[in-house]
């Protein structure tokens, strides 16, 4: 029944509006958690086998016919995404009880969780513009009451710049769809793309797909537009930051993704080359910024640029290696940036501190902790046996197949200084003598290893999976490359 | 301590709130056809209770109205997400929405649709919103 591809929103919009309910019980909301995520991967799991097995689901809402009425598509790039969503919301799900969250666990923290994860689900799945627009308000809205719950004097501070530049960036997305709309009168985005495509995709059109650039790319946090991020991500609780860090940003990267595989298609002279450059700042930028600081959390904020730097170097050079190697470290990079800030939150709990260069020698009291971490810096690195590796490799041998040599000697570089940036948290933590006086080993991690662990294994599986895993992928760059197939689903022509 | 009459405040007060009440459902209920809906339905309506708290006072009208405005967003929400699945039932797609023609006693032959409901939904979940907006500010100290 085509009522599936519905099902990833509405069922984390139903136990949002459940837990409303239960907010004074922590106990129920708790429990409720667990049980609604496992419902939800549960259902994403089938509806991603079901998109594999009988191909794109197609749900025309209320019955309208597809230019008319907003539809929903569950493609296999969709699918894939949901089902990474739905992991990362389940290990934060089970993460959460044991984060320390405290008093905010009463103030309707569970709702928002949810109303993120609806958000999220409901912006891979639409296949109408405007509603892509609805769907980044729900997920923000609920990221700003994330950010500032609890209300500490620098949460505040952040958040206020946080909502700003994401206030700003939403007016001009609602510009850019005006814009569009007045050109080929149509939202849907099938529709869109055929129009465009008779027009031959004139000036207008090219400029328009810029600026829609220029808005996916302050959610993204790309090159000149990440400087809100960092220090904005860091504030809140761990678990929120590491669903922002895993999914927030990756809608930004996954709408460049499809408007920029179904859409503007036709000058790639201009639009993509734009990419590649600025791929190539956004690593150096952001791995710059990684390696500035000594703030555990802030290191793996930085992370997240030059990895959206490798996504976006993948779109630029559009072809099938490198697309397959972008939806590759899509996936990959989602999962490991929630399992590395869910470590850092467990080590700057146990440690007391953030500052890296207060703390060391963890390895005696933490050995778990520890190892997770290593794996989480090699597996983000891309050293061979993890995912990691097999993104990068099919990124590279687009750029190189290309002749972006320049870019895919930034990307090797980068990845180099990011192993460093990790492993420094390693080794000047972790290392070193048994600090007696330090008073750490106080404060038990049991049950926030077990989320880390799932995650990480996950990763592992990816990396190691590969042959399972590639043709999935590469079936899904061959229907990004060729945008009809798309069209034709939704149209039915 | 000097207290202020207000006696001209209060008695317009009842009437002009309670016409607001009833102008409020009016445009709920002319949503389909005229201008109007649930959205601004609700608006008004939370304006006329807003009426009644500047007149008589946080403690009476609550009195007056028990409700807690808060828990009017989930149950909103509940009632709009319910239209929404209740096509599942009848296997159509989500959000299909159905009518049909009723006779009742006075009023004769009357529409009546689905998207009623959701109207509904929307309604309870802006006054709840409103109120509580309001409400939190009023009472933050």
């Amino acid at each position: 029944m085509s009522n599936l591809a519905v099902l990833p929103i509405l069922i984390p919009l139903i136990a949002a509006i459940t837990l409303v309910f239960f907010n004074g019980n922590v106990t129920v909301s708790r429990v409720l958690t667990r049980l609604f995520s496992l419902v939800s991967l549960g259902a994403a799991l089938y509806i991603a086998w079901h998109a594999m097995e009988n191909g794109t689901i197609i749900l025309e809402t209320g019955d309208w016919a597809a230019p008319y009425g907003i539809i929903l598509v569950v493609d296999r790039l969709a699918a894939l995404l949901i089902v990474t969503t739905n992991l990362v919301a389940a290990a934060c799900a089970f993460y959460a009880p044991h984060a320390g969250l405290g008093k905010k666990e009463y103030y309707y923290f569970y709702p928002f969780f949810f109303f993120l994860i609806t958000g999220v689900s409901g912006a891979f799945i639409t296949g109408d513009i405007f509603n892509l627009f609805v769907f980044f308000e729900v997920l923000l809205m609920a990221s700003y009451a994330l950010i500032v719950l609890g209300g500490d004097k620098v949460q505040l501070r952040e958040s206020i710049k946080y909502l700003l530049i994401n206030l700003f960036s939403s007016m001009l997305f609602v510009t850019c769809i005006a814009f569009l709309y007045a050109v080929v009168g149509t939202l849907n985005m099938a529709h869109i793309a055929e129009r465009v495509q008779e027009v031959d995709q004139q000036g207008i059109l090219t400029t328009v797909g810029i600026l829609f650039f220029f808005v996916f790319a302050t959610k993204a946090a790309l090159f000149p537009l990440y400087y809100w991020l960092p220090h904005s991500y860091i504030q809140p609780n761990p678990v929120i930051s590491a669903l922002f860090g895993a999914l927030l940003t990756k809608v930004g990267i996954y709408s460049i993704l499809r408007v920029f595989s179904l859409i503007f298609v036709h000058r790639l002279d201009i639009t993509h080359e734009l990419f590649i450059w600025i791929a190539i700042l956004s690593m150096i930028f952001g791995v710059i910024g990684a390696l500035s600081t000594n703030n555990i959390k802030l290191i793996i904020a930085y992370n997240i640029i030059p990895a959206i730097g490798f996504i976006i170097m993948g779109i630029g050079v559009f072809n099938q290696d490198a697309l397959s190697g972008s939806v590759y470290y899509l996936v990959h990079d989602m999962i490991i940036k929630a399992a590395l800030f869910l470590i850092v939150g467990a080590i700057a709990y146990v440690a007391g501190t953030s500052d890296l260069r207060k703390m060391g020698g963890l390895i005696h009291y933490y050995p778990a902790l520890g190892w997770l971490l290593f794996i989480a810096a090699f597996v983000l690195a891309g050293i061979p046996p993890f995912s990691g590796f097999i993104g990068k490799l099919q990124l590279l041998q687009g750029a190189f197949g290309d002749g972006e040599i320049i870019l895919a000697i930034t990307a090797l570089i980068t990845s180099l200084l990011i192993l460093y940036s990790i492993m420094k948290i390693f080794i000047r933590g972790f290392w070193g003598e048994k600090d007696e006086t330090a008073g750490f080993g106080t404060k038990s991690v049991k049950g926030m290893i077990a989320p880390i662990a799932f995650l990480l294994a996950l990763s592992v599986l990816l990396g190691v999976g590969a042959e399972f895993f590639y043709p999935i992928v590469a079936s899904v760059a061959q229907s990004l490359l060729d945008p009809q197939i798309y069209i034709d689903s939704v149209l039915k022509e | 301590m000097y207290k202020t009459n207000d006696l001209i405040l209060r008695t317009t007060t009842s009437l002009i709130a309670f016409m607001m009440l009833g102008f409020a459902i009016y445009l709920l209920i002319a949503g389909h056809n005229a201008p109007g809906g649930g959205f601004v339905g609700g608006l008004l309506t939370a304006g006329a209770v807003l009426l009644m708290y500047m007149a008589y006072g946080t403690e009476a009208v609550e009195k007056m109205i028990p409700i807690n405005f808060t828990t009017l967003v989930p149950i909103g929400l509940a009632v709009a997400v319910g239209t929404g699945v209740g096509s599942f039932i009848f296997n159509q797609p989500f959000l299909s929405h159905t009518f049909g023609y009723f006779t009742f006693p006075i009023f004769g032959e009357i529409e009546l649709a689905t998207a009623m409901l959701f109207d509904v939904g929307v309604y309870l979940t802006v006054v709840g919103v409103v109120m509580t907006i309001i409400l939190t500010i009023a009472n933050d100290r």
